[in-house]
């Protein structure tokens, strides 16, 4: 006995789908209501409403309003304290057609077992992720992002694992499975084991980032594949953005995966029913569960679905380039202790001359100044895109999109261009000693931000120290100017932002031309923002009030004198 | 000295009144390593809400403040903001002020003095270690009662160094009854009152224990008195478990900057009794060793068993820390002697800024677990201790070198090392 061995179930299904293969204008909350409620599930709704910053290009919304639908099948003969999710978003349009209908199959085949020991939730949210997190914070009476939800009227247990649903079409040749969310957050690797095992025991492709693996390890083909399914995974877990609407309930302590089913040309294709007994399969593994998975590796890198590289390799990596700021630091530090070489007789100076002593207010000033309007510039670059957009609108010819990303590209450029050697204006002349201070202070600043968003976001903390660090390391007063100024704007956040967003469409074998890859990067930084105010997202705080300012203070100590 | 000090108490004060007013304020009043069971305001609003109620505010094992302190709050809880800006304020007067006094004179080296000039300006770092240290920051915006024991340490301190007996023995009185720790600084307390009255330190003198004795009944004295009062006050004895007990037994295993909590999480309940006795044994050790090594120096033995205190106690927070750190600037003349204090400012800026990520990675993202946070409470405490024997040789290598002059000379004439066996 699977599912839909019986010929009625069958028919049910194919129905479902070819009445759902229609476009649907908004979400039709009636019928799934009815429907779900037919199968014997209890159905509630939670009506939310959100106003963005600024308009989203990409989704094209502002003003989001929108209803989700779940309905929860209890466990026939347990206590209800464990609960297991299953997601499809619905968006209008073509975009996730079949996975509501599959969905609607798998709950009423679920019903009919009794082997279920913890309530499954089956959601059908609206606006894929901004309906997701009212959802879940409606779920867990939080409200980290001001969004505006009604309360949810009934209730699972504590979740234990959810899969999400991305099907466009009934007909699949691979299965892509999505691990990456909020932050660069993974999911436990034993939930990725779990579905490639299930999936090459079904006989169902099962892809990472969109790539298969290969056989052949040795050769440097299959090498360098791996290495670009890595790159991938890097990429999409540096951007902190959740790729799949699995991403947000990672936050929660919640293991989810997004598995998105792909029609490509391939000679084997699979359906709808295979993909049912692929769920269900899955779903009965994660109801024998006796505890939240949490044996296997939470940080790690996957080259490829059979293998992976944990943390306790990749992360020496990370610590080698942290030990080049340390060494740095302590080298500075030697060179303000010694005390400067007298030509004279043996007339020895009283002032000591350990390096942090500031006898004059002058010393205290010079490195304070670039400090404080350093990190000044980065709350602007914070602040002002948002705050501004009305009167950017108003003076320029642009949407409020545009101006709120022009605008922090002007504020970026705009901090290049500040006067903060306030030394000038008091000595005349930055002193040596003033500049080795700022050095000082700097490098451990950046080794500390470095380790910090490491431990929280590896991708992210080893893409900035690959490009920061050794331009750190290096940069004095003393160096070539034009040069060097050419290279740390080059390796700045922004350009880096840049490189990447050509780099990601390259290893994803979409190149784009020069004029697109602007603009995708003018969109890449429009959705930094908005994932920051609509999800909580780290990296844009990070870069603006973090990271931007101690690359300032490096730009400002090539330009001591 | 006046015009800066203002300007930094003007710059102090804006940026407290400048996080209270945002939305930090309770981001930082729920941090662990900010607040403790014995310190958060919340749980002095809570007592406040059960006297109130007409209830024992020790009932449930909620709040562990002294009565005298639920008083306090109870008429100034509307202005519980100003209450701890204005004992901040006082806490660096009072260190100012002691500051000044606790020059040690000068002997026959030249390099090694301290020249009029830079005192001069000591009580103005103390000031600014003390008001700009982010850790007090903190401690101030979660309201945090540590500033009060914070100033009242600081008076008391404040009280010994102007020589006058009575005060310093009711403000260490206070001290002790709001947490049993600083009994510890009795000892360099007499110390210093015994120089300051010239009477040798020495067992065989009558005045010598004629004086102790004089200084023990004043203390114990005032600490009977308090201690009455504070039944008087509440009508019962149910605050010496729920106050005293608590800071001795620790019951309460929340995470927080120490070293109790974990050893204690991970024990069996035969072996608790023994391990408690050694830890808080551990805090009061150390008196007697420091005391007799320095006898000619109570001042700076006031500021290790500061330190050591802040970093034994069961229930230490960074308001603790913070009270020591203020007195470093003092001590600035041994700077040439310290030999560590890159690695230990290393490691304290990287510890505090990983015990909130390792926090998040713990209970928010459930990634770690508490040997990460443990981890790092573990160094954190070892750079502390570090910063604290650093001090100590140095402030020992200056003597030495007081003595013996700063360059040293085999007997042969070449030049020696000093070697710390």
């Amino acid at each position: 006995m699977g599912l839909l061995s019986d010929p009625n179930r069958r028919r049910a299904l194919i129905s479902l789908l070819t009445r759902l293969n229609t476009p649907i204008c908004g979400m039709p909350v009636e019928w799934l209501m009815k429907t779900m409620q037919a199968k014997g599930l209890e159905v509630f709704t939670q009506r939310f409403s959100r106003t963005l910053p600024f308009p989203d290009e990409n989704k094209e919304r502002y003003m989001v309003r929108g209803t989700n639908v779940y309905g929860i099948l209890r466990a026939p003969r347990a206590p209800r304290t464990e609960a297991l999710v299953l997601s499809a978003p619905c968006s209008p349009g073509d975009n996730n057609n079949q996975a509501v209908g599959l969905l609607l199959g798998l709950a009423e085949y679920f019903r009919n077992q009794i082997y279920w020991a913890k309530d499954i939730i089956f959601l059908v949210n609206e606006h894929d992720l901004i309906g997701m997190q009212a959802w879940l914070e409606g779920y867990h009476h939080t409200n980290t992002t001001g969004m505006d939800w009604s309360p949810l009227q009934g209730r699972g247990g504590s979740i234990q694992a959810a899969l999400s649903l991305e099907l466009s079409s009934d007909i699949i040749t691979s299965l892509d499975l999505v691990l990456e969310g909020l932050n660069g957050q993974l999911p436990n690797l034993d939930l990725a084991n779990l579905f490639y095992a299930f999936c090459q025991k079904i006989g169902v492709l099962c892809t990472i980032q969109g790539k298969l693996q290969r056989n052949d390890w040795d050769s440097v083909s299959g090498y360098s594949h791996a290495v670009q399914t890595m790159m991938l995974m890097v990429m999409k877990q540096a951007s902190g953005r959740p790729w799949g609407d699995h991403g947000l309930f990672l936050r929660y302590h919640i293991e989810a995966a997004t598995i998105k089913g792909v029609n490509s040309f391939r000679q084997y294709k699979t359906d709808a029913t295979t993909i049912g007994r692929l769920l269900e399969g899955m779903y009965r593994k994660l109801n024998n569960l006796l505890e939240r998975l949490h044996q296997s590796y939470f940080f790690y890198l996957m080259p490829s679905l059979s293998h992976f590289v944990s943390i306790g390799y990749y992360m020496p990596a990370f610590g080698l380039l942290a030990v080049i700021l340390l060494l740095r630091a302590l080298d500075l530090w030697v060179q303000l202790s010694t005390p400067p070489q007298r030509t004279e007789d043996g007339v020895t100076d009283i002032e000591p001359v350990r390096g942090t002593h500031f006898k004059t207010v002058a010393d205290l000033l010079s490195l304070l100044t670039p400090l404080v309007i350093s990190h000044l510039t980065g709350v602007a670059l914070y602040m002002l895109p948002i705050r501004f957009q009305e009167m950017a609108v108003e003076h320029f010819p642009v949407s409020e999109t545009e101006a709120v990303v022009l605008t922090a590209i002007a504020v970026y450029t705009a901090g290049l261009a500040l006067p903060h050697n306030t030394h000038r204006l008091l000595s005349g002349e930055g002193t040596e000693q003033g500049w080795r201070v700022l050095k000082l202070v700097a490098v451990l600043y950046l080794a500390v931000l470095l380790g910090c968003t490491a431990l929280i976001n590896f991708s992210l903390g080893f893409i900035l120290a690959l490009t920061l660090v050794p331009v750190a390391a290096f940069v004095t007063p003393h160096v070539p100017k034009v040069l060097s100024a050419f290279i740390l704007v080059i390796l700045s956040p922004a350009c880096t932002l840049l490189f990447s967003v050509f780099f990601f469409q390259e290893l994803q074998e979409m190149p784009i031309s020069f004029q697109d890859g602007w603009l995708l990067f003018l969109s890449v930084i429009s959705q930094g923002i908005l994932d920051h105010s609509l999800y909580g997202s780290l990296v844009y705080p990070l870069i603006t009030l973090l990271v931007y300012p101690c690359w300032l203070l490096f730009w400002n100590i090539l330009f001591w004198n | 000295m006046a015009a800066p000090l203002t300007l930094l108490l003007l710059v102090a004060v804006t940026v407290r009144a400048a996080l209270f007013r945002s939305s930090l304020s309770e981001l930082i009043s729920e941090r662990v390593e900010v607040v403790s069971p014995l310190t958060a305001w919340k749980r002095v609003i809570e007592g406040l809400a059960l006297l109130d109620l007409g209830v024992s505010p020790y009932s449930g094992d909620v709040f562990h403040e002294t009565p005298l302190t639920i008083y306090l709050f109870h008429f100034l809880v509307d202005y519980a903001e100003v209450t701890f800006m204005v004992s901040v304020k006082k806490n660096v007067f009072r260190k100012q002020k002691f500051a000044l006094e606790a020059d040690r004179y000068p002997l026959d080296c030249l390099e090694l003095i301290r020249s009029p000039k830079e005192m001069y300006y000591i009580p103005l770092k103390v000031a600014m270690f003390y008001l700009l240290n982010p850790f007090t920051i903190l401690s101030c915006v979660a309201k945090s009662t540590c500033g009060l024991n914070n100033a009242i340490i600081a008076l008391f301190i404040l009280s010994t160094i102007k020589g006058n007996v009575l005060l310093s023995a009711i403000f260490l009185s206070l001290a002790t009854y709001q947490s049993i720790y600083p009994l510890t600084l009795c000892a360099p307390a007499l110390l210093y009152l015994m120089q300051r009255q010239y009477i040798p330190v020495n067992f065989r003198r009558a005045s010598f224990w004629w004086f102790i004795v004089q200084y023990a009944f004043m203390y114990l004295g005032s600490l009977f008195v308090i201690i009455c009062l504070s039944f008087f006050l509440l009508g019962s004895w149910d605050y010496l478990p729920s106050v005293y007990g608590f800071i001795l037994s620790v019951p309460d295993l929340t995470p927080n900057i120490g070293l109790f909590w974990y050893f204690f999480a991970e024990m069996f309940e035969h072996f608790r009794l023994f391990f408690l006795c050694v830890f808080q044994i551990n805090v009061f050790f150390y008196t007697i060793p420091l005391s007799i090594k320095l006898k000619e120096h109570p001042v700076f033995l006031i500021f290790m068993q500061l330190a050591v205190i802040s970093i034994f106690k069961s229930y230490p927070t960074v308001g603790d820390i913070s009270l020591y750190m203020a007195f470093l600037p003092v001590w600035s003349h041994l700077h040439r002697f310290l030999r560590n204090i890159f690695l230990v400012s290393c490691v304290l800026l990287a510890c505090s800024a990983l015990f909130p990520v390792l926090w998040h990675l713990w209970i928010y993202a459930g990634s770690a677990n508490s040997n990460f946070y443990y981890a790092i409470t573990l160094l954190f405490n070892v750079a502390q201790i570090l910063l604290v024997s650093d001090y100590f040789y140095a402030f020992l290598r200056r003597e030495h070198h007081l003595t013996y002059g700063l360059y040293l000379k085999r007997k042969d004439g070449s030049e020696a090392t000093l070697v710390l066996k």
